[in-house]
């Protein structure tokens, strides 16, 4: 029997008869479970895609993060900038929020699909757990990714011009953080088993999240108690990353780049970039780690 | 699995061929002993039933055989493989259609199709032929790009069917199948399954609590209690009940009973306001009790045993009257296992 591989091909009304098309399906291999990934993170763009309001939301909520917040904080706080504009001081810390909801969002389709029933046509499919676990943490990341293509754009607006290596190393930045946080998120979905207390976790944790990571303000000279919460939060390692990657690009004095970019210690220590990094990077894989412990024990 | 359960596990040695073999498997959820050490063997392209009220432990066996609930005792092989310690050898050869449906709405029909493809490692050259395959056996061909969330419960059951044969399984399993779904688009179902039984080469294996679907199957076991209380084919099974009913409509209902009693040595009774009383053959009875009966007749109706008379007569009980008592049980097993 001979089958056609042109994809537009066969014509509607060929008749089967007795021919029936057999499938063999192949033993379980790391192909299968690539191919599995794949397929698992093109069904979050095609969802993502067919969700308008999901789009516009993106579009619109950088915007009113940045000039809302930014413009507002500015009235007040201009002694203390240094001529830098406030909204360009909360422009990482904004990059930083936007791949957050976005990325948390992704996650929250689990528990969509574990309602919908859904989730259980990828379980029982004879691929490892990993592969689908895997396949929806980069669906997020990548569904984040275009979020932070729209916050990358408008960065003229508040003062941070296109320079190629800052593109890069913000997209870089977004990309992993969007990854950690759908790996919590994914992480969280295997144990919460219903939309509404998903959402009620993540209100829990986003805000306080935002909030301690000084987002919105610099983070030397803090009292103790707020210090110790502000080093722990992990969102912290991935602002400090971002204004240290925006603020080596911009031109600004020295008083005020040591006034709004003072960097994350440790007691004495200076966290670099890098370190930042890599305390997302180690939170991400560590979540991941679970999250596939999490699903795989799942029958 | 430990290997220490393996000791205590029957054998498994008879009928190897069996699409699905089942050996005293059990599963306790807790304090409820769901299904009870049940034993049963499903050959190769047979139409199996499993028939009972809610709660009698139907999902959990099916569940137990798709991989999805692991058993505590007894073994089962489904198309040669242990469903312990094969799952994935079992995953790949079996289709699932659930009670609850298990689509993306937010995805084509089509869509929907690749990924069970892609989840299951369809040789990439065969996804296309065999899509359009099964979506013209289901019918649907022409809404493959339709988004399932615009389709009617019953166009969603038949692209799940169409799915679950996707990759050419070789048992499909089917729980509950027509659950929820209106009269006239159960029978449909039933038709398409038919016809995808006369082009697949394929074991199915069904639960409902239909009684007249149960009449689609070659075999059927009736569950209760998580317990199989018989098995046999639905005529068998019927027969084994034994007698017609006869119902007459008579001018003198208490001389039509003393005549019976007299010339034929039937007890009847009044049921449901006609003389009604049991014989074997009776479409072959009527004509000698026009001749003989003396007691004018104005109407007359035979019925054959249904299902639902064998279910009573096993049980006790008809299916109605024990899923109200089941419900309860039910309600203990669905915590015992958690919403999934």
């Amino acid at each position: 029997m001979s089958i056609s591989t042109e994809p537009q091909s066969a014509p509607p009304d060929r008749t089967l008869g007795p021919e029936v098309v057999r499938v063999r399906v192949p033993a379980r291999s790391w192909r299968g479970d690539l191919r599995a990934i794949k397929i698992v993170w093109q069904r979050e763009l095609i969802r993502f895609s067919r969700d308008r309001l999901r789009i516009v939301v993106q579009l619109v909520q950088p915007f009113l993060y940045l000039f809302v917040l930014g413009t507002g904080l500015s009235r007040l706080a201009s002694a203390g900038t240094h001529g830098v504009n406030l909204r360009t001081f909360v422009y990482p810390g904004v990059l930083c929020l936007a791949v957050l909801f976005t990325a948390m969002f992704s996650a929250a389709s689990i528990v969509w699909d574990r309602e919908f029933g859904f989730l259980r046509e990828m379980m029982v499919a004879p691929v490892r757990r990993s592969s689908l676990v895997i396949g929806k943490c980069l669906g997020g990341a990548t569904v984040a990714g275009f979020q932070g293509v729209v916050m990358i754009i408008i960065s003229p607006l508040v003062g941070v011009s296109y320079q190629f290596t800052l593109i890069v190393e913000i997209f870089a930045l977004q990309l992993l953080l969007a990854f950690a946080i759908t790996a919590f998120g994914v992480m969280a979905a295997a144990r919460v088993k219903q939309m509404q207390s998903f959402m009620a976790l993540m209100q829990l944790i986003i805000l306080p999240m935002f909030f301690l990571s000084g987002a919105i303000y610099p983070v030397s000279g803090l009292p103790r108690w707020l210090e110790i919460l502000n080093r722990l939060d992990p969102l912290t390692y991935a602002v400090d990353a971002m204004r240290r990657a925006v603020f080596a690009h911009l031109n600004i004095s020295e008083a005020a780049r040591h006034a709004l970019d003072p960097g994350v210690t440790w007691w004495n220590f200076h966290v670099p970039v890098l370190l930042d990094a890599g305390v997302i990077l180690a939170l991400g894989l560590g979540m991941l780690g679970i999250a596939i412990a999490e699903f795989s024990r799942i029958d | 699995m430990s290997t220490s359960d393996a000791i205590l596990l029957p054998d498994l040695a008879p009928d190897q061929d069996a699409a699905v073999l089942v050996r005293g498997l059990g599963k306790r959820f807790d304090e409820v002993e769901a299904v009870r050490g049940i034993d049963f063997s499903v050959a190769p392209g047979e139409t199996f039933g499993f028939l009972g009220p809610n709660g009698a432990g139907k999902s959990t066996t099916i569940g137990m055989l798709c991989t999805l609930v692991r058993p505590t005792s007894g073994r089962a092989t489904v198309a040669g493989h242990d469903i312990v310690a094969e799952r994935d050898e079992v995953r790949r050869n079996i289709g699932l259609v659930f009670q609850d449906t298990t689509l993306d709405g937010y995805l084509s029909a089509a869509q929907n199709l690749r990924l069970h493809a892609e989840l299951y490692g369809v040789p990439r050259e065969l996804v296309r032929p065999r899509m359009q395959q099964v979506l013209e056996m289901v019918g649907l061909w022409d809404r493959r790009d339709s988004l399932v969330n615009t389709f009617s419960g019953g166009m969603k059951r038949r692209l799940e069917i169409g799915r679950g044969l996707l990759h050419s399984p070789r048992v499909l399993f089917l729980d509950e199948p027509t659950v929820g779904l209106d009269p006239q688009t159960r029978s449909s179902i039933w038709a398409y399954i038919r016809e995808l039984k006369a082009q697949e080469d394929i074991t199915i294996f069904m639960t409902t609590h239909y009684m007249d679907e149960a009449e689609n199957c070659d075999r059927i076991a009736i569950m209760d209690h998580g317990e199989i209380i018989v098995l046999d084919t639905p005529e068998a099974l019927k027969a084994s009940v034994g007698t017609d009913r006869v119902q007459i409509h008579t001018e003198d209902d208490a001389a039509a009973i003393a005549a019976l009693a007299e010339q034929f040595g039937i007890e009847a009774t009044i049921a449901e306001g006609a003389v009604t009383f049991g014989v074997d053959a009776g479409e072959e009875f009527v004509p000698r009790l026009f001749a003989e009966l003396g007691v004018g007749i104005r109407a007359v109706s035979v019925s054959r045993p249904s299902l639902d008379d064998v279910f009573m007569s096993y049980t006790g009980s008809t299916i109605r009257d024990a899923e109200s008592t089941a419900s309860d049980r039910n309600r203990d097993t669905m915590r015992a296992m958690g919403r999934r």
